[in-house]
């Protein structure tokens, strides 16, 4: 156990870590920047009508006290923290008088839901066509490989386009629009549940897709290196049967791949959001987009916090994972 | 060296990429002299017109060369031109909620189905559930209108002098004229865009944009991330742990949400496509300083720099004599990789509203973006306007990731076949 609790503290400490920069980041990115961002608010909010100065200079100082940036910067940053603490995110400028919370609130549940079973789906899917790959090798190989190479290339959005063209449109086997009927209301009950399960289809799968071609290249490399290892010929010599070394040879090559799936999951949620947005999903990519249309910045801000937050949590899941299932790690601790 | 280079470009993965990447390339090169002119110019004044020649009308009637042709399909393709197949559906559709019996109506006898449709049709009678419906009967009547007529037409010509018309010549069904030799016909291979700007014209020049802002990026992100890694693995120590603590911070921290948060502090006057470049790159270095790193710790301690040492050889000129080649071949991998996410990259920030500003340049991105979020394409059935942008953005990251992969099975001997 020792060797647990010493690779699980460091992890946790390493989470933590990159959580406070990425706070540190989400603040003083945006306040890096060249130009006032308060003025640019005040004219992009008050648009054509904002010819009073009076009321130009007043809106001005209503956003400068609300954001808090007539205090000094350390000071700020204390506030935000605060803020951010209490899970106060400030009132959303394009939905006012909803706190921005309550907006990323509803759309946390749809990106999850989506993005993370999508995910694992498609990481599975690769892992197994690409293990086939370095397995078969000759013609299976040498279609799925650029084939793969190929699908790992198309953006996100655009397998999105694609799906929702072919599918959506052409054939109307699916719904493409939201992430319900339209009409309803979110509430409990088969009918609704039914429609979430039919709008779910074409975002779940463009994601599958392209997590698929990704996930799939880097088990056929992981797979022939370990085909190709020592422990491999001598089991052979040893007269060992094929299907056993296969078998371990998989189990080793799986698990470079759980690193390889956190090392890509903030690539990969990224490029899904890019996909939610295609199709309208009520998530946290729609609501980003939203925001960035409104200029609504509490809302941008909160929803790349959001986004970093479940990136980093997604990392020290696989971490702790990794170091459950992988007994070389708990061993190199006691070093 | 040489080679190296004749192992690189021996027929394979590297080979086949490399020609995809060069043709895109040299398609970005050599279209702009062939058609040559403002690629974002709004030649047309229509939404999305599709993909084809177009003809002068005007031109065509002033042609003075007129030739006789009488082709035994002619009057047939005429009637198909405008009554599509759906056009037959829709009309039985219509006689049969009048109550015709549905076995009367032979959609394929076109005389019998129009006679019936004249003879039935009436505007007054509002059959169709919604006012669409409604409304695309009175257009499909208004269509087909004169579809049998194979009369001559006459064309008549204003004189401002007279404030006449005066008659200029007759047209017949058999009447043709050669396309060269009308003045005005334009050709649009991918039609054009929703400003009417000429679609194809605008991928090229949106895919040369693309490819700098990867070439940009990746060098920002190459340099970037070479400098690191050597400094991180030839010095180690706190120079090694201060790197690699921000190397591992920026490996976590998703690239393309700091890319978000950077892009929309940049005001969007301020934000041309070198800009979004450079942004790209800032942010895409770990990868390179990663790899270069450990190859560095690696080398570092082998008899070839070693004795570099004692002979009291300069750092820099350790550093570029005896360490560089040794991992030029990663770096040049890594490379290769960063041109194709930073394409990427570019193309989604773009998606979501933050590319380089719209007014000057096209890249792939911004013309998904007007293309899709601005003007929803894809709804509408402008397929034009949207695969060809799929499709080359797609060949760009399938071909250098090819030559990436070739260069991986040279250098990586375990992975060859």
């Amino acid at each position: 156990m020792k060797g647990y609790r010493k690779y699980f503290t460091r992890k946790i400490l390493w989470f933590l870590i990159t959580l406070v920069s990425a706070v540190i980041l989400n603040f003083i990115l945006p306040r890096l920047m060249p130009g006032d961002p308060i003025a640019s608010i005040v004219s992009k909010i008050g648009g054509a009508g904002s010819n009073n100065p009076a009321a130009t200079q007043a809106m001005y100082e209503h956003y400068q006290n609300a954001f808090g940036l007539d205090k000094p910067v350390i000071q700020q940053f204390f506030i935000y923290v605060k803020n951010l603490l209490r899970g106060d995110f400030g009132l959303s400028f394009s939905r006012y008088p909803i706190p921005v919370s309550e907006v990323i609130g509803n759309a946390l549940p749809w990106t999850i839901g989506l993005q993370f079973p999508a995910i694992i789906v498609g990481w599975f899917l690769g892992n197994i066509l690409g293990a086939l790959a370095a397995y078969i090798r000759k013609g299976f190989d040498k279609v799925l490989m650029p084939a793969m190479l190929f699908l790992g290339g198309v953006p996100a959005f655009g397998m999105a386009i694609i799906l929702l063209v072919i599918f959506g449109i052409g054939l109307q086997w699916f719904p493409f629009q939201g992430g319900y009927p339209p009409g309803m209301i979110p509430h409990m009950s088969w009918k609704f549940f039914a429609g979430i399960i039919s709008h779910y289809h074409l975002p779940f799968w463009s994601i599958v897709l392209i997590s698929v071609g990704g996930q799939s290249l880097g088990m056929r490399s992981m797979s022939i290196y370990e085909l190709n290892a020592d422990y491999v010929k001598y089991s052979r010599y040893m007269g060992i049967k094929d299907r056993k070394i296969v078998g371990y040879v998989f189990r080793n090559a799986m698990l470079p791949q759980i690193t390889g799936l956190a090392l890509s999951i903030g690539t990969m949620i990224s490029g899904a959001m890019v996909a939610e947005i295609v199709f309208s999903y009520p998530g946290l990519g729609t609501t980003l987009l939203q925001g960035i249309r409104e200029n609504d910045y509490p809302l941008i801000s909160a929803s790349t916090f959001i986004i970093t937050l479940m990136v980093l949590t997604t990392v020290f899941i696989l971490d702790i994972i990794y170091g459950l299932i992988d007994p070389r790690i708990k061993a190199s601790q006691y070093e | 060296m040489k080679n190296t280079l004749r192992q690189v470009f021996r027929p394979g993965k590297f080979l086949a990429g490399f020609i995809i990447f060069a043709f895109i390339l040299l398609l970005t090169v050599l279209y702009p002299l062939f058609n040559p002119g403002d690629p974002l110019a709004m030649i047309g004044l229509n939404n999305f017109t599709k993909p084809g020649t177009y003809v002068s009308v005007y031109d065509s009637l002033n042609v003075n060369r007129t030739f006789v042709f009488k082709l035994p399909d002619a009057a047939e393709k005429r009637i198909g031109s405008k009554l599509f197949p759906e056009d037959r559906e829709t009309i039985k559709d219509y006689l049969t909620r009048l109550g015709l019996p549905e076995d009367s109506i032979d959609i394929d006898d076109t005389h019998d189905l129009m006679a019936l449709w004249w003879n039935n049709y009436d505007p007054a009678n509002q059959i169709g559930k919604t006012i669409a419906e409604r409304r695309a009967y009175t257009a499909l009547d208004n269509k087909l209108a004169g579809i049998f007529v194979s009369e001559d037409l006459e064309v008549l010509q204003y004189d401002p002098g007279t404030d006449e018309y005066v008659r200029k010549k007759m047209v017949t069904e058999n009447d043709y004229v050669n396309v060269g030799d009308v003045a005005n016909t334009i050709w649009l291979p991918l039609g054009t865009d929703n400003f009417g700007a000429d679609m194809l014209k605008k991928l090229v020049s949106a895919i040369g944009t693309s490819l700098l802002i990867g070439l940009i990026a990746g060098v920002v992100a190459t340099m970037i991330g070479l400098l690191l890694g050597l400094l991180a693995g030839y010095l180690g120590g706190i120079a090694d742990d201060v790197i690699m603590f921000f190397t591992n911070l920026f490996t976590v921290i998703p690239g393309f949400i700091l890319l978000i948060l950077i892009s929309y502090s940049i005001d969007q006057s301020r934000r041309g496509a070198t800009t979004v470049a450079i942004v790209i790159g800032l942010t895409s270095w770990v990868w390179t300083t990663r790899s270069v790193r450990a190859q560095v710790i690696s080398l570092r301690n082998r008899d070839h720099v070693n004795l570099s040492k004692l002979s009291g050889h300069s750092l820099p000129r350790i550093v570029v004599g005896d360490i560089l080649p040794y991992i030029a071949s990663y770096v040049v991998m890594a490379f290769i990789l960063q041109i194709s996410s930073a394409i990427l990259a570019e193309a989604g920030l773009s998606m979501l509203g933050l590319g380089p500003k719209t007014t000057d340049t096209a890249t792939l991105g911004l013309v998904m973006e007007w293309s899709i979020m601005k003007s929803a394409a894809h709804i509408s059935g402008a397929w034009w306007a949207y695969y060809p942008v799929i499709i080359v953005i797609a060949l760009i990251s399938f071909s250098l990731n090819l030559m990436n992969t070739g260069l991986d099975q040279i250098f990586n001997p375990q992975l060859r076949d």
